[in-house]
């Protein structure tokens, strides 16, 4: 027995060091494994990120990925007319560029257009034009790649004047911003208090249950339980129906007690387990000094319970910025109040093939909870390990 | 803040220190007001200061809701108004009733603590889904009784069947996958020196909106092999033509697993989270103590590791499920529900908003509500075993 024990405890502090380094083949099929899953993972950022620099041409006509080097066929030279001696038009032509006869490329009319290589495989030609005055233009495989950046997206995402936007063909033509400043600054307007009223209601509501006595007390937490995994949809349209009467439809306050109504189930549990396992002998001396439950509750238990009060607000904040349901019920008539995933989800309806604005769209609408969830990782991950569903 | 008091629950009773320092609130409430003298002055007071905050409020809620100021001032009023109006009304409704005094102070303060929770809980869920059930017995305009008349015809609708079996869809082939690559990670991330990096990478989509992951993965998704990356591997792989993987009916029911990866590639994070921290938790000499009995690493996989960490599978089992249950967004953004891709939510909504029919739409949010009901019951039993409430 004591033998166990005292290997036990050897093999408690060596584990940690020695586990990240075992057999070097473990090591690389471990990292190997793990590279390629945090690649398949990253990749659709990445592309989503990248496209959004690009010009709306290039996004037309060229993956976002062609931005890191690859060989590919890149026209060189002037392209030069046909030759007499190419053999018929209608039929198989044999055609060399003209600096390097050598190298001669077979085939129809309908190939050379797509482009044919040559039979030694240093040029491809393309027939440009129709069939009878169509030039060859000469290419060659390079390294090459697409860094062609530009933040006009982000312009025309962001601003509500017109943009005149030059095409690669040469005209010009005017395309109107989607103002999504106007949506972000309410999606600021909606989340903070959205976060930060369920919060405050709920830690009131956590201290009542876990520090007073009052009627029932027990049967309006079971409710509080019970309603965690109440999906949402069972309440939109009844919610909808009071919202209509009051006149709340499309008000801030409006879908900030929406917001409030649904993240406090969750909230309410996750702080009430926090604030009852408090130090009891802290309260009972405070109220020896005569101080009351609001004082106790403000100047004590408020202060004490900042980390819970931090990792549900990740959430909570997370939840509401990134929230579409709510917001297209509880604003959809109003496009004025519209927030950025309404916005974005709008702009798939209507210029879903735009990708120069949606992609540029797209990371406008992350970029906050982006910067909050990796500032802030660490409570979010509390807050999840706190664990529970909500509805 | 909070590294004042890293970790409250450590902080015992080698800490009485802090509540010396508490102001003594309630009862100073009549040295200010003491001149007033008659009980009359009081109650008036006690009523017009809770009428003045109301009119405030009010006010600002009429500013805010006819303004023209420029947005961002809006912005600044809006949140000043919200979250400093509820602590008001907090802070008002407590001054109220601690100069009652005396006996009712106890009684009625823990009203004043719980009771808007309460009140906005039952309003927000509790008695909307009392009414969504009734309106499920009414007619399509809620004013004619119809008895069992709307479940018969959501389970009797064809598309509806559709939404039924692709919700399954999504809980066989996201949750288990979610589960899979969340608990690979969660195991991989543990022997590699990366970790960190690793699982943030992995967490990071949870930060991002179902409506934003439905734009990236249409980018990926996109027919045109110069946009879409799986189509430009498609066909330069086969040379055949580029395929619409979410929009087109003919690879359904198989549509659906292109959605089904956006939720998977949100949603992975999570279980890895939850699930590392769990592995993390298994006494390390019982694994030590397998390895030495010459136990490979697939029989420590297998036969430890899951069984300690089983109770974490099934409550983010269950937590994965109920959230594929409700998916809505990622559907309604990538088809809108077309192509056979439609799921309960995007049924219920179609039924509610498009078709205006409020006792199928109402009927199916109960079918949803039914089917979480079997959490309902495992929490609340989880409850009354751990507290002693």
């Amino acid at each position: 027995m004591a033998t166990a024990a005292a290997t036990q405890t050897r093999a408690g502090a060596t584990t940690a060091t020695t586990k990240k380094r075992k057999s070097p083949w473990g090591q690389i099929f471990v990292n190997g494994v793990l590279l390629l899953l945090v690649l398949v993972w990253i990749i659709p950022t990445v592309g989503l990120l990248v496209s959004s620099f690009r010009t709306r041409f290039d996004i037309q006509t060229s993956g976002w990925w062609t931005i890191f080097p690859h060989r590919d066929y890149v026209t060189v030279g002037e392209p030069f007319a046909v030759p007499d001696n190419a053999g018929d038009r209608n039929g198989v032509m044999s055609i060399a560029p003209p600096n390097d006869t050598g190298s001669v490329a077979k085939g129809t009319f309908e190939q050379f257009r797509d482009g044919v290589t040559t039979s030694d495989g240093k040029y491809r030609l393309v027939w440009i034009g129709n069939r009878r005055t169509g030039q060859i233009a000469i290419q060659q495989q390079q390294w090459i790649s697409n860094t062609n950046f530009t933040l006009e997206n982000y312009q025309q995402v962001l601003g509500t004047t017109t943009y005149e936007i030059k095409q690669p063909d040469g005209t010009v033509t005017t395309e109107q911003g989607t103002n999504f400043v106007n949506a972000f600054i309410n999606s600021v307007i909606v989340t903070v208090p959205a976060t930060v009223i369920p919060i405050l209601i709920a830690a009131f509501a956590a201290y009542g249950f876990a520090w007073m006595r009052f009627p029932l007390r027990r049967w309006f937490f079971i409710v509080v339980i019970a309603l965690l995994v109440v999906p949402l949809q069972t309440a939109l349209v009844p919610i909808l129906t009071d919202y209509v009467k009051l006149s709340l439809n499309g008000t801030f306050l409006g879908i900030w007690l929406a917001h409030t109504g649904f993240g406090l189930p969750l909230a309410t549990y996750l702080l009430y387990s926090y604030i009852s396992t408090l130090p009891r002998d802290i309260l009972e001396s405070a109220f020896i000094d005569g101080a009351s439950h609001f004082t106790i509750f403000t100047q004590l238990i408020l202060p004490l319970s900042v980390p819970a009060l931090a990792s549900f607000a990740i959430f909570q904040f997370l939840w509401t910025w990134n929230d579409y349901l709510v917001a297209l019920i509880f604003i959809g008539a109003k496009p004025d109040v519209q927030v950025l995933t309404m916005r974005l989800a709008d702009m798939v309806g209507t210029r879903g093939n735009d990708w120069h604005l949606l992609t540029a769209g797209a990371f406008v609408s992350m970029l906050l909870p982006l910067v909050v969830f990796f500032s802030l990782q660490r409570y979010f991950v509390r807050g999840l390990m706190a664990g529970s569903v909500k509805g | 803040m909070d590294n004042q008091f890293p970790e409250p629950v450590a902080t015992t009773k080698a800490q009485p220190a802090p509540i010396a320092a508490p102001v003594p609130g309630g009862s100073s409430a009549q040295g200010p007001l003491g001149w007033l003298g008659t009980n009359v002055g009081r109650i008036l007071i006690s009523i017009a200061i809770p009428l003045l905050a109301f009119y405030v409020l009010y006010q600002g809620f009429l500013f805010l809701r006819d303004t023209n100021a420029p947005k961002a001032v809006v912005a600044v009023i809006a949140i000043i108004w919200g979250v400093g109006g509820v602590a008001l009304l907090y802070w008002v409704a407590n001054w109220v009733v601690e100069r009652m005094g005396g006996e009712v102070v106890s009684r009625v303060q823990p009203f004043v603590f719980v009771g808007p929770a309460i009140a906005i809980l039952a309003w927000y869920l509790a008695i909307p889904a009392l009414r969504t059930f009734q309106l499920s017995l009414m007619g399509p305009t809620g004013d004619t009784f119809v008895g069992l008349k709307n479940y018969a015809d959501v389970f009797a609708d064809r598309t509806m069947f559709t939404a039924f079996f692709n919700n399954i869809l999504w809980i066989v082939f996201g949750a288990s996958f979610c589960l899979i690559l969340g608990l690979l990670v969660a195991v991989l991330a543990d022997r590699s020196r990366y970790e960190t990096a690793a699982k943030a990478l992995i967490f990071m989509p949870m930060a991002i909106s179902m409506v934003g992951a439905s734009i990236i993965f249409r980018l990926i998704y996109a027919v045109n092999p110069n946009i879409g990356l799986l189509n430009a591997i498609y066909t330069g792989l086969t040379g055949a033509e580029p395929v619409a993987w979410t929009a087109s009916a003919q690879l359904s029911p198989w549509n659906n697993l292109f959605l089904i990866a956006v939720m998977i590639w949100l949603q992975t994070g999570y279980c890895m989270v939850l699930f590392s921290a769990a592995i993390k938790g298994i006494p390390t000499d019982m694994l030590e103590a397998a390895r030495v009995d010459g136990a490979n690493e697939f029989q420590v996989f297998f036969r430890i590791m899951i069984p300690a960490i089983m109770g974490t599978i099934i409550a983010v089992g269950t937590t994965v499920i109920i959230f594929t249950l409700k998916i809505f967004d990622v559907v309604w953004v990538m088809t809108g529900g077309q192509f056979n891709t439609q799921v309960i939510a995007t049924q219920y909504y179609r039924e509610y908003f498009t078709a205006q029919n409020s006792g199928t739409g109402s009927a199916i949010a109960i079918v949803l509500l039914i089917c979480v009901i079997p959490v309902m019951i495992y929490n609340l039993r989880g409850f009354s075993e751990r507290e002693a409430f």
